[in-house]
């Protein structure tokens, strides 16, 4: 595979994108760069900067629980730490995750592009992304320090609160901006600039999701924006837009919250969906079951699931035919998602499985995804939500969509991309470890919150009932457990950009979608001559002899 | 500029992409708007009455004075991109700096508007206001948000119409490749159309 690559370009390689640094050096060849792979890997390291802080934060809110009482903060503390665990995990790690990361890396070199349709629209998405990250780092060090409203902001507590909301406020806003550009270039992207051939249903099921997130991302975050701008307003002049002593509806935030912030979930999780329908068929060695209804559950999800938004709110005062519409759509909005997990365990079955590392992390996702999802129709019912509303119980269900889900869906892309990112391998063992440790971590961590939220115990509580101890205490073991997977997981990939086995062949895990066609690392300009599409982006049948062998 | 770019920006070239990002650019904003003729529609429904009466304090004839100059400058803006495309580059650029005194022309009315406002001792968080009923107070809360943000994007516009001068003067854009002009364009029509819908919902429906 190695002589193949240098036979393809010739005498002269072309330097990798990991070579060639334009005119700047060292830093400065990084953050001036328009490469769509660099801004890629800027992502990524901001990304899991911002990460790490989210853990620490999430490790310090469990140990406080680990007893009822104070244990190690106090609760305005604590109050703070939720928040900024909210806002920094979701905002900054969960919405970005795989768009900017492997989306900005991948989306060109799978559609067979030499970049993005806006490359310095991209490189100013990162700055806002970045700078949105300041400065909600920025309020916790402020006098003041940083707000303790919970990461949805409710009206009227977080016109009131003294602490500094409007600096969080601004981060979101700003990283909204961000978000907006990264979706536009995307929509731009796919449209135009598909290689020859490429039509629609020869596009790689990633892209299909990116699409789709790209538009929500695009139509649902200006809502936002206004939002917590309407909010900062309200803050400095006291409008009164959503003060029920000034004539205005307290709700109707909440409302206008939501109609981004539901939509926002399946900008979390629809990319994820991608990335588990590009690992699946690689290590099933088959091609995928059902790409047509994967393609369309997509765009059904995004379609359904803006307008699902209603269901954060049952008890916030509705009349009964809305509270009955948001619930149908809610159940209609299970139905995309569950069409993909059908289609994945097909494709699986009587495949030809190879178990490598981005597959454990696949099959987790989907194990993970589906308790999560499941458990989100608990809540879509009208009655039952009563009983469940605002306790652990969501808590519980959010993490396993979002961490379980979308978490665990960009570890896998992390195991399967990152070596043809940086043409080094990671330590397989390692990698399987650190997904056992992570997986039975995590659901130490949040399963016993499902019955203690269905037992009553509120979500957001500093302290608790002597009833609810056992719980905690075990949940905050698993955060352990998690924890120590986590670093596992990072050592192990970190290591190996250092010290990792070098690759030189293309197709590191047999797959047949284009990034696989590129050497490794990928070249500046991705491909020496645009390719011409003919067959679909799962076509296994040339490849009866995946050649897996050297890379272990 | 850093090489890479112009590596690439040699090679690719998409006039049709930079509208189409432009476009849903465009979109964006319409929604942003969209959030608050929203909270407009809800409140005056459960208000009616007190947004009725709200509105006659405003002054329609500064209204129709500005609606009828940001339709103008909409006009002189079309203008210079057909003078453009006629590879006539002065008129061009003479017809942009009047679209830029044209807004702010309608920068200057807002003001006097406004000033106008706060004498009367109507502004958010004033005693005036505070003694109305709660529906006139949201009529004003909405009234200040709604033009202050589109005054901030006619300021806006303004500044990339200018940019646009500067890059015209500078001979990057030509008869040949005029789609950042038709982009600012765009967005210039986008906070005329924005006015449209912003006048009659506050000055003419009383």
């Amino acid at each position: 595979m190695a002589s193949d690559s240098i036979a393809i370009n010739g005498n002269e390689k072309e330097p990798s994108y990991l070579e060639y640094g334009g005119k700047g050096r060292g830093l400065k060849s990084w953050i001036t760069s328009t490469d769509h792979k660099r801004i890629g890997i800027l992502y990524l390291c901001s990304l899991l900067l911002f990460y790490s802080v989210g853990v620490v934060f999430g490790f310090l809110m469990r140990l406080e629980l680990i007893a009822p009482g104070r244990t190690i903060m106090d609760p305005q503390t604590y109050n703070q730490i939720f928040t900024l665990h909210g806002v920094i995990m979701i905002f900054l790690f969960v919405i970005p995750g795989i768009p900017a990361v492997f989306g900005n890396f991948f989306l060109p070199i799978l559609i067979g592009a030499k970049d993005v349709a806006f490359p310095r629209i991209n490189l100013l998405s990162w700055y806002l992304f970045a700078a949105g990250g300041v400065l909600a780092i920025l309020s916790i060090l402020l006098p003041g320090g940083s707000a303790d409203t919970g990461w949805t902001f409710y009206i009227p507590y977080s016109v009131r609160s003294g602490t500094n909301v409007t600096f969080t406020l601004f981060a979101a806003f700003i990283l909204g901006f961000s978000s907006i550009l990264t979706g536009l270039n995307f929509v731009t992207t796919i449209h135009r600039m598909r290689a020859p051939g490429m039509s629609w249903f020869k596009m790689p099921l990633s892209i299909w999701s990116l699409y789709a997130t790209a538009w929500v991302q695009v139509l649902a975050t200006p809502i936002i924006g206004i939002t917590l701008l309407l909010v900062a307003v309200e803050r400095w002049f006291g409008v009164g837009l959503f003060d029920p002593a000034l004539g205005g509806d307290p709700v109707l935030y909440q409302h206008l919250f939501w109609i981004y912030s539901h939509p926002a979930v399946y900008i979390m999780i629809l990319p994820a969906m991608g990335v588990v329908s590009e690992i699946i068929p690689v290590f099933a060695r088959r091609s995928i079951f059902g790409y047509k209804f994967i393609a369309f559950s997509s765009i059904g999800i995004a379609l359904f699931g803006s307008l699902v938004w209603a269901h954060h709110m049952f008890t916030a005062g509705m009349s009964d035919t809305g509270q009955f519409v948001f619930s149908i759509l809610t159940f209609l909005v299970a139905i995309p998602s569950a069409i993909k997990v059908f289609n994945w365990t097909a494709t699986l079955y009587k495949g030809s499985i190879e178990l490598g590392p981005p597959l454990y992390y696949a099959l987790g996702f989907i194990f993970l995804f589906s308790i999560g999802g499941l458990t989100g129709l608990f809540q879509g019912t009208l009655a039952v939500n009563i009983q469940i509303h605002d306790t652990s119980f969501i808590v519980a269900h959010f993490h396993y969509v979002m961490f379980g889900g979308t978490g665990f869906g960009i570890f896998a892309a992390m195991h399967y991309w990152i070596p043809k990112m940086f043409a080094r391998m990671y330590n397989h063992k390692a990698a399987k470890i650190a997904f056992w440790f992570l997986f039975v971590g995590f659901n130490t961590l949040y399963f016993p919150m499902f019955i203690m939220g269905w037992l009553g115990m509120p979500r957001r509580y500093y302290d608790y009932l002597p009833e609810f101890h056992i719980y905690h205490f075990i949940s905050t073991i698993g955060s352990w457990i998690l924890i120590t997977g986590l670093i596992i997981m990072f050592t192990n990939l970190i290591r190996s950009l250092r010290k990792g086995k070098i690759i030189t062949e293309k197709n590191i895990w047999g797959g047949e979608t284009l990034e696989w066609h590129v050497p490794t690392p990928p070249p500046l300009e991705n491909f020496e001559h645009i390719p011409t599409i003919t067959e679909g982006p799962y076509e296994y049948k040339q490849n009866e002899e995946p050649q897996l062998e050297e890379v272990k | 500029m850093n090489s890479q770019e112009h590596v690439v920006s040699h090679v690719h070239r998409d006039d049709i992409a930079s509208r189409m990002g432009m476009w849903l650019f465009l979109f964006t904003e319409l929604i942003l708007f969209g959030g608050m003729f929203f909270l407009y529609s809800v409140y005056r429904f459960m208000n009616a009455e007190a947004f009725h009466v709200a509105a006659k304090e405003l002054n329609t004839l500064i209204g129709c004075f500005n609606t009828a100059i940001l339709l103008t400058s909409s006009l002189t803006m079309a203008l210079s991109i057909t003078a453009l495309q006629k590879d006539k580059k002065n008129l061009s650029i003479f017809f942009q700096l009047i679209t830029i005194v044209l807004a702010f022309g309608f920068l200057i009315n807002k003001y006097f508007e406004w000033a106008a406002k706060f004498d009367h001792g109507i502004y958010p968080g004033s005693d005036t206001l505070l003694a109305k009923e709660s529906g006139e107070i949201l009529f004003f809360g909405l009234y200040y948000v709604m033009t202050g943000l589109h005054g901030l994007h006619v300021i806006i516009g303004a500044v990339l119409i200018g940019v646009m001068t500067r890059l015209t003067i500078k001979g990057v854009i030509t008869k040949d490749s005029y789609v950042k002009l038709e982009s600012a364009g765009l967005y210039w029509h986008l906070v005329d159309i924005i006015w449209i819908f912003l006048f009659p919902l506050f000055y003419l429906i009383t």
